[in-house]
């Protein structure tokens, strides 16, 4: 444990030199820390996507470092028109409007259409199933109120130091937001 | 057909309505007779914050644990399975994020980016390894670092890289963690955390690049003691830097050294030294010209490296999203070139549309910035690599055989190796001792 014990000249001229290195580098990281330390936050970051930016363009269900990527589509029920023929659920000129595969707007079958009172229907996502490629996002917004959108669920998410999604975003839509408010809902349309 | 117009129609007399009835809402939210009550969207949350805290403690006990087992229990053992947790632990449950390795880049994103605040956890992360390096060596590539263990595990038949090779290799890392800065000073993204070759395999997914990488890496490690770490890691350089001055250097032997020569063959990572024998009286003259030749080339290697930087920059920041987005804008007014509709290079473009004016600001700032950047990487490089040839033209002035200071893991390899080690530990009577060969 103990330094090398000699004590002939060029080893205590290292040995000063190595003090030295280690005093000033100490300093050094105690200034850094200290400055980052005023502007440092005690909470972490994480990744969202601003649902006001996104222009659902498709690269959040293939530039994830995951195989099956940590954006889903989130339905914001409360600006839900509950549409019998919603934009998001049924591909542009249904045969019928009906929950058959040919009419579904959905790769993967991942929305739920369910029945409420005339006319009204509800339509929920199903996780496991939507692979967030964004063409309900895109439907809705073009002709409906918006109320589906892209949001980084955060069970999923790795929080990578650097999003690949955010890094090819072409709307910079995705940014950290603190990581005890990790949503970015809708309320509102639009 | 008949369908079809009722499609139209049915959409039209929706589309009416909605802008009758509000602006901002085309379809007002109904309301419901049959008592529905509407349903809010799940939230899970993020990772606790207390859990991320526990992290941070677990490095930290995992840190102290290496100290200890290399300077106090001197144990290879003791190490082996502390590098097994580490990389269970911050390899495959914490999936190799966080990791110190690309720290210093949230640091510096964080001194330059105002809006960024650090997280403590990475403050921390990012400074005890460098703190321990500066006391007791290298104690985080050691037990802590699944990367390390990870390629350490690989290790089979290691072969010695030849010298030239090693130093030369050597001066890599300093050169990407410069890359490493620049690109998170200016922003543009943390590539040290995109071109971590092993990250995927924590992960078990990812591209076929990295993938590729990776194996080409593990594959390499099997004959090449840690090429990431001794070859590329941007933190190990800085553990290097910062074990030079380190207090508590890892010693060979316990006590004293018999020159048996036993270690020499035990450091699969290339890092044991051999004494220096003193200089002959004629040989001083030119030693020491050469040495003064290379002190004299350090500066003009800076100068020369910021000159070759700065003429890189425009290429540099290519790589910026935003300097991208401009310069192919700009090039779309001279001449235009079709995009897919709803590709995301037509969508960026019709948000630079929007306000083109802005996003030249933003890209003229951010290519000044790089002009400082690269200036800085630049130099840096020449730095570095003159550094490195008054290092090679320096005598070490050795009498032992001792692990390199700066290059060594702390892994704990040799220990066993040497006799008086092995007396100690009661593994073999004193009387066997060898003495100098």
């Amino acid at each position: 444990m103990d330094p090398t014990p000699q004590s002939n000249g060029p080893v205590t001229r290292r040995q000063f030199l190595r003090n030295g290195a280690r005093l000033l580098t100490m300093t050094g990281l105690g200034v850094a820390a200290g400055a980052l330390a005023t502007r440092s936050t005690a909470a972490a970051w994480v990744w969202q996507i601003d649902p006001a930016k996104c222009l659902h363009c498709g690269n959040c269900a293939t530039q994830c470092v995951l195989e099956q990527s940590a954006v889903k589509c989130v339905h914001a029920y409360a600006v839900c028109g509950y549409c019998q023929l919603c934009t998001g659920f049924f591909a542009p000129e249904p045969n019928e409007l009906t929950t058959a595969a040919e009419n579904q707007l959905c790769p993967t079958a991942a929305i739920q259409r369910a029945y409420i009172e005339d006319p009204y229907y509800q339509y929920s996502i199903d996780e496991q199933l939507c692979i967030g490629c964004a063409k309900c996002v895109e439907g809705c917004n073009r002709f409906g109120n918006g109320s589906l959108f892209l949001q980084i669920r955060h069970d999923r998410c790795l929080n990578c130091n650097e999003c690949a999604i955010a890094r090819s975003c072409p709307g910079e839509a995705v940014r950290r937001v603190p990581a005890d408010r990790p949503y970015l809902l809708k309320t509102t349309s639009r | 057909m008949l369908r079809r117009l009722k499609f139209i129609g049915a959409l039209g007399a929706m589309l009416l309505l909605a802008f009758l009835v509000s602006a901002g809402q085309r379809f007002p939210p109904p309301d419901f007779d049959s008592g529905y009550r509407i349903p809010s969207p799940t939230t899970p949350a993020a990772r606790q914050l207390w859990l991320q805290y526990a992290d941070a403690g677990v490095f930290l006990a995992a840190l102290g644990t290496a100290v200890w087992l290399i300077h106090q229990k001197r144990s290879r053992r003791g190490l082996f399975w502390l590098s097994l947790f580490s990389l269970a632990y911050f390899g495959f449950y914490r999936k190799g994020c966080i990791c110190p390795i690309g720290s210093p880049q949230n640091v510096v994103y964080g001194l330059f980016n105002p809006e960024y605040a650090v997280p403590a956890t990475v403050l921390i992360f990012c400074f005890a390894p460098i703190v321990v390096a500066l006391f007791a060596g290298r104690a985080f590539c050691a037990g802590v670092c699944p990367q390390g263990a990870l390629q350490d595990f690989m290790l089979i038949k290691p072969v010695k890289v030849p010298p030239w090779l090693e130093e030369a290799l050597s001066v890599l890392p300093f050169i990407f963690l410069g890359a490493g800065l620049i690109y998170a000073g200016t922003g543009t993204g943390f590539v040290v955390c995109r071109y971590d070759p092993f990250v995927p395999f924590f992960r078990l997914s990812g591209g076929t690049f990295i993938l590729t990488l990776g194996a080409a890496f593990l594959l390499a490690g099997m004959f090449v003691g840690r090429p990431y770490c001794r070859f590329l890691c941007p933190y190990g350089g800085l553990l290097k830097l910062a074990s030079l001055a380190a207090k508590w250097r890892v010693r060979v032997t316990p006590d004293t050294c018999t020159q048996c020569r036993l270690c020499e063959q035990s450091c699969p990572f290339g890092a044991m030294r051999e004494p220096a024998p003193a200089a002959h009286p004629d040989g001083l003259g030119a030693e020491r010209s050469r040495l003064g030749w290379m002190l004299a080339l350090l500066p003009v290697l800076v100068v020369a490296g910021a000159w070759a930087g700065s003429r890189l920059s425009p290429a540099a920041a290519q790589l910026h999203p935003s300097v991208a987005l401009a310069e192919r804008y700009v090039s779309q007014q001279t001449a235009p070139v079709e995009y897919g509709l709803m590709t995301p290079e037509a969508l960026s473009l019709e948000r630079a549309a929007e306000n083109p004016a802005a996003l030249l600001t933003a890209a003229a700032d951010l290519r000044h910035r790089f002009d400082w950047a690269c200036l800085l990487f630049g130099g840096w490089i020449g730095l570095v690599i003159g550094v490195k040839l008054v290092a090679l033209s320096v005598r070490p002035g050795r009498t032992d055989y001792e692990p390199d200071r700066g290059g060594c893991f702390a892994c704990a390899r040799c220990f066993t190796a040497c006799p008086n080690e092995r007396v100690r530990l009661g593994w073999m009577p004193a009387a066997d001792k060898p003495t100098a060969s």
